[in-house]
């Protein structure tokens, strides 16, 4: 098999038809093995790109990373929110930030991390793919930004994606 | 009926993500109110999204397996369906109010 | 025990409800449309979280589908919406 990445879709699609299910039967897990086959080899040319999972381990440490994370910059939000800044006036603004990141599939998730953390929103991505644009809401100096997305993701993600 | 023949320990685990999920949601909406500009205002309410939704998400799943004894996980979809969407929404409204013209409307 | 639990829920039931008027009242206020739109996907999302809350209070899995098609339509919604002010329109032929 060459190409062995349609059948991690397949399971995933049949695991998403058992949850929606809410049962584990052998009716239901075939009625779901059918469909998500069917999907899955109907509509390949509609979907060229394939994934290709390098070292899929390396998912596991990222997701531990997002969700500290996400902890850590959600109390620093609730913090600016309620106002308990210190009396230090904060100052949102963009930060350019160069990515060597090119897969689709990892700029995907960099855009879902990016998203789900509280304090940092993606702008823009131009064109040719090489400068990432993003809205930070407490922009003490962008350094800092800058390497918290290459260091602590951008690695990670072209260890697994590329 | 919540919780007749609940072990203490999950009820309190539950009881502790529900209070943080709700304080967070409801902060993050705080800040959609009171911050002073959009772009701002962009981040408020994803701690709603990602925290709040996380927290409930988890104490429902706890509940939900613990009362009928097997683990029910469907709450994930709910997850995955958010994490998956919420970048687009935030994209296309960033890349709007970047385009559109500064000016207000009168009114 | 369950006591804390349903003091819980119900702190939860109402701080959805306070994040649902805060969105509310940016809906209302905007000033601009984009303001608007990102009001209005907050209170879905926050409506969702109540009918969660809601879930978990009466023990039904009927309100979990509620939830889910919330989120799926509310997706479509704002989406359609700020590719309407993007591009002026929600469907390009």
């Amino acid at each position: 098999m060459r190409d062995r990445k349609p059948w991690l879709l397949v399971v995933g699609l049949t695991l998403t038809w058992l949850l929606l299910a809410a049962q584990v039967s052998l009716t239901q897990l075939l009625l779901g093995m059918a469909v998500a086959l069917l999907m899955v080899f109907r509509f390949r040319p509609v979907r060229p790109v394939q994934p290709r999972l390098r070292r899929p381990a390396s998912a596991f440490r990222l997701l531990g990373r997002v969700t500290l994370d996400i902890l850590r910059s959600n109390y620093n939000v609730a913090r600016i929110v309620l106002g308990l800044t210190g009396g230090r006036e904060i100052r949102p603004g963009f930060v350019d930030i160069p990515l060597k990141l090119r897969d689709p599939h990892g700029l995907a998730t960099l855009s879902a991390i990016v998203t789900s953390t509280p304090g940092t929103v993606w702008a823009n991505l131009s064109e040719d793919g090489s400068t990432l644009t993003l809205h930070v809401l407490d922009l003490t100096e962008n350094q800092h930004w800058i390497d918290t997305i290459k260091q602590r993701y951008e690695s990670l993600l072209m260890e697994i994606f590329e | 009926m919540t919780g007749d023949s609940l072990p203490a320990w999950a009820s309190i685990i539950a009881a502790v993500l529900l209070v943080v999920g709700g304080l967070c949601t409801a902060l993050g909406s705080l800040g959609l109110l009171r911050l002073p500009s959009f772009y701002a205002r962009m981040h408020g309410p994803s701690m709603g999204n990602t925290l709040g939704l996380g927290c409930v998400l988890l104490a429902s799943m706890l509940l939900a397996s613990v009362t009928s004894g097997k683990a029910v996980v469907h709450e994930v979809l709910i997850t995955v369906f958010v994490v998956t969407t919420s970048p687009i929404t935030a994209m296309l409204l960033m890349q709007a109010s970047v385009r559109r013209p500064k000016v207000p409307p009168a009114g | 025990m369950n006591g804390i639990l349903d003091f819980a829920i119900g702190f939860a039931q109402l701080c959805f409800v306070l994040a649902m008027a805060f969105a509310a009242i940016r809906v209302l206020r905007g000033p601009r449309a984009q303001d608007r739109i990102l009001a209005l996907d907050t209170f879905y999302v926050n409506g969702m979280m109540t009918l969660l809350a809601l879930g978990i209070r009466s023990g039904s899995t009927m309100y979990f589908d509620v939830a889910l098609l919330i989120a799926l339509f509310g997706f479509v919604g704002s989406i359609a919406l700020s590719k309407f002010l993007l591009r002026g329109e929600a469907i390009e032929p």
